[in-house]
């Protein structure tokens, strides 16, 4: 076997030493050799393995034979076909477990870096669409350059034009949330010819992929470029619009105002430790503090007007992504130690190894098999302390993975200012609870009765974290995808 | 964009606005609040509504201007616009015909308490209006607090207007007379809610504060605005704003308020300094 077949090329990064000071993007991209390079790699093998493991179903091996030809615009095209987020696919989707760990060659080597060569031809296409954008603006002709505008919008859906047919131009849909559920959810509507109208709680749109998503992981440009194309697909957004307070689910279907609705509001609910001590200030959940920095932009305070408190000896309790995020945003804001507090083992950390790695090379620390007994005040309120117990690993328990017993007397205390709980989200209560009929599960969660995701209410679909509980942007998009099949199938049954 | 339609002045550094929010508007109950930010780089403050008319589309918000997001906002005038308004967010106050019910309320915490006097008033209780300041140009709403009460008591820290002491000792005298009180609703400072609660408390009378909780989102989203009642962790955006005042942890939640203390003050004088020194009252 040749050498460029075995030698998978690696993205460059921003050393460890220069990123924990800044907020910019810490993996850099591919240029077009090195993408080139590593599309030839990829052996076109006949099985296409890697596309059963993409929950949005993208046409891998040909985007990455089209990048192999040099035809860079027309790869970005072919991903948009199935994926209306690539950039940010490229960028979050933890592809070590689902496409790139099924391909041919990795049974050999290494798989190939399919997902850099995602985000390549996603930035590769989005570059020349901003370029044209300048190229048009620079023209004094107001009107001249709306119709460049129009040009744009039909390069970037190029491929995947709106189909127009009666049923689905008459129906409106709804969708709530406009974080990667909903917005792959809204643009395969559109696409199909839909008109859809999105609500988003807060005053900007993304979801997760603003307010949890940092900066250096996902630029939030990245998500404005991504937005702005399902707004030209002509989808409506309105922010500030909390459906089950501002407006209620039942009254937008019955009124008639909408046909269909799709619920996908997210895993917005922090779960505490229930400890003592979890008052305190200087204890934040990963959701405040990710939102303080990412949506709210506090690393930028006073410029920006929101603060955050960061203290120079900080403990992130939780080992999956949100709390490695937190971690590594603690450090960029200049505290001195930042340690992960997990009870279990390395071998059981829900977070991509990736970032792991990229954590631990800018200097977060593993305290492993430790759990948090309480958190301790400096007698004026604040954290000065955290007390801590040693954990083993018993027998596995229904998660399959061993469960932690604590060591009887190894207490010991840790010394910390700020102590960040991120040990996951449950469902956000605000509409499910104020939705009359809608079915939910134990834990709050929306029960669906397909794989499309209907719900008890006829006409309701809901997906991603809200029926999952935490868990990845690819899933949720793939729930998104998966619903607007079924509400385009309902709705073509119906009217 | 929420456009102002009417501002006054009803003290130095103390503004009521009308806001066109239609969809907060239909949805608002007393008690409930909506989070509002000014300016893109701006922080998202949660202010009570103090009033809604269905038919205009406005919502009523009464500012104090405070910190650099309030003193922004204190320089909004008719037809500036605030760029977001979310809401009805929070639980709406439970309104049940009890009897007599006292409403507190001090310093702004006045303008939050009006949806809840009227709402008392409509259902037939008999209510009874304590409203405290620091003097007497500082007691604002006057007229609205007279129109909708059966009786008033103003109180001011200096004497220069009604009983000369704060709220609570007004109430705690209200109660030797011996007027038989059924519900007390308490808004204002912390620190005023809980001089109220202790002095419910002696006398067993069930008493509502309206907890003015750091927020962010306000949607349960964050945690932020967690407090402490009757030692269970509530989120004040959702599970509240309003809690039986004799079961809240005022200490924790007073320490709470200040966490962002020096951030606020850096804040606070760079804006000043921007504008040339302090002209949030030049107009």
């Amino acid at each position: 076997m040749s050498r460029k077949i075995v030698d998978r090329t690696e993205m460059p990064k921003q050393s460890p030493e220069a990123r924990r000071t800044n907020f910019s993007e810490v993996a850099l991209g591919l240029d077009p050799e090195l993408a080139r390079r590593e599309a030839e790699r990829c052996i076109q093998c006949k099985t296409r393995p890697c596309t059963t493991g993409c929950p949005v179903e993208v046409d891998i091996p040909e985007f990455v034979a089209l990048i192999a030809e040099g035809k860079y615009d027309e790869a970005a095209a072919k991903i948009k076909e199935k994926n209306s987020l690539p950039a940010i696919c490229g960028r979050v989707c933890p592809q070590e477990s689902q496409c790139e760990s099924l391909c041919t060659l990795g049974r050999k080597y290494e798989p190939v870096a399919i997902g850099a060569l995602e985000r390549f031809a996603a930035d590769w296409a989005s570059k020349r669409a901003v370029e044209k954008r300048e190229a048009c603006a620079g023209d004094v002709d107001s009107d001249l350059q709306c119709g460049c505008e129009q040009k744009v919008c039909e390069l970037d859906s190029r491929g995947c034009a709106p189909t127009s047919d009666s049923a689905a131009s008459a129906a409106r849909v709804a969708v709530i949330g406009t974080g990667p559920a909903g917005l792959t959810c809204a643009a395969d509507l559109a696409l199909k010819g839909y008109k859809v109208d999105m609500f988003e709680s807060l005053h900007d749109t993304g979801g997760v992929l603003r307010y949890g998503i940092p900066e250096f992981r996902l630029p939030k440009s990245i998500v404005d470029e991504e937005v702005e194309y399902v707004r030209s697909l002509g989808v409506r957004i309105f922010t500030n619009v909390v459906v089950g307070l501002t407006l209620d689910l039942r009254e937008m279907l019955e009124s008639g105002q909408y046909q269909a609705a799709f619920i996908a509001t997210g895993a917005g609910l922090p779960y505490f430790l229930g400890i003592p001590g979890e008052n305190l200030n200087g204890v934040y959940s990963a959701n405040e503090f990710l939102t303080r920095v990412n949506l709210m932009k506090a690393y930028m305070f006073p410029q920006y007007d929101t603060p955050v408190n960061i203290g120079s000896k900080v403990a992130v309790v939780g080992a999956g992504n949100v709390a490695m995020d937190s971690a590594r945003t603690s450090l960029r804001l200049g505290a001195e130690e930042v340690k992960i507090v997990y009870r279990r083992s390395r071998a059981e950390m829900p977070a991509r190894l990736e970032e792991i790695e990229n954590a631990e090379e800018e200097g977060v620390e593993m305290m492993l098999l430790a759990n948090p007994v309480r958190i301790i005040s400096d007698g004026c309120g604040k954290v000065s302390g955290m007390e801590c117990i040693r954990m083993e690993l018993g027998e596995p328990d229904a998660s399959g993975r061993r469960r932690p017993v604590p060591v009887e007397g190894s207490e010991f205390i840790l010394d910390v200012d700020t102590v960040i709980v991120a040990v996951g989200q449950g469902p956000n209560p605000l509409l499910t609870e104020r939705t009359k009929g809608l079915e939910l599960n134990r834990k709050g969660n929306i029960e669906v009765r397909d794989e499309c995701g209907a719900t008890s209410i006829p006409g309701v679909w809901a997906g991603g974290d809200i029926v999952t509980g935490a868990a990845t942007v690819i899933s949720a998009m793939g729930a998104g995808k998966r619903a607007a099949r079924g509400i385009d199938e309902w709705i073509r049954s119906r009217f | 964009m929420f456009k102002i339609v009417e501002k006054c002045t009803l003290a130095p550094g103390v503004h009521q606005y009308e806001v066109e929010a239609p969809l907060v508007a239909k949805g608002a109950r007393p008690g409930n609040f909506v989070v509002v930010r000014t300016s893109e780089t701006g922080e998202r403050i949660p202010l009570t509504i103090a009033g809604h008319n269905r038919e205009t589309g406005t919502i009523t918000l009464v500012v104090q201007e405070v910190g650099k997001s309030t003193m922004e906002m204190g320089m909004l005038e008719v037809g500036d616009y605030f760029k977001d308004v979310a809401g009805p967010l929070g639980q709406a106050t439970r309104i049940e015909k009890v009897g007599t019910v006292v409403a507190v309320a001090g310093g702004i915490g006045v303008a939050p308490v009006l949806p809840q006097i009227r709402a008392h008033k409509a259902i037939g209780n008999h209510v009874i209006s304590i409203v405290g300041a620091r003097t007497r140009d500082l007691l604002v709403l006057r007229d609205e607090v007279e129109k909708f009460s059966d009786e008033v008591i103003w109180a001011t820290d200096d004497g220069s207007l009604g009983y000369h002491g704060f709220v609570s000792g007004a109430l705690e005298e209200l109660i030797g007379s011996g007027q038989k009180i059924d519900e007390v609703i308490a808004i204002g400072p912390v620190r005023m809610m809980q001089a109220v609660a202790d002095v419910t408390r002696k006398h067993n009378i069930p008493t509502t504060v309206s907890l003015n909780a750091i927020m962010v989102d306000g949607t349960g989203m964050c945690g932020c605005c967690r407090v402490t009642v009757d030692g269970e962790v509530k989120f004040s955006c959702v599970d509240g704003p309003e809690f039986d005042g004799h079961k809240v942890d005022f200490d924790e939640l007073v320490s709470r308020q200040g966490f962002f203390r020096d951030k606020e003050q850096i804040a606070r004088e760079r804006f000043e300094a921007d504008r040339g020194g302090c002209k949030c009252h030049a107009k």
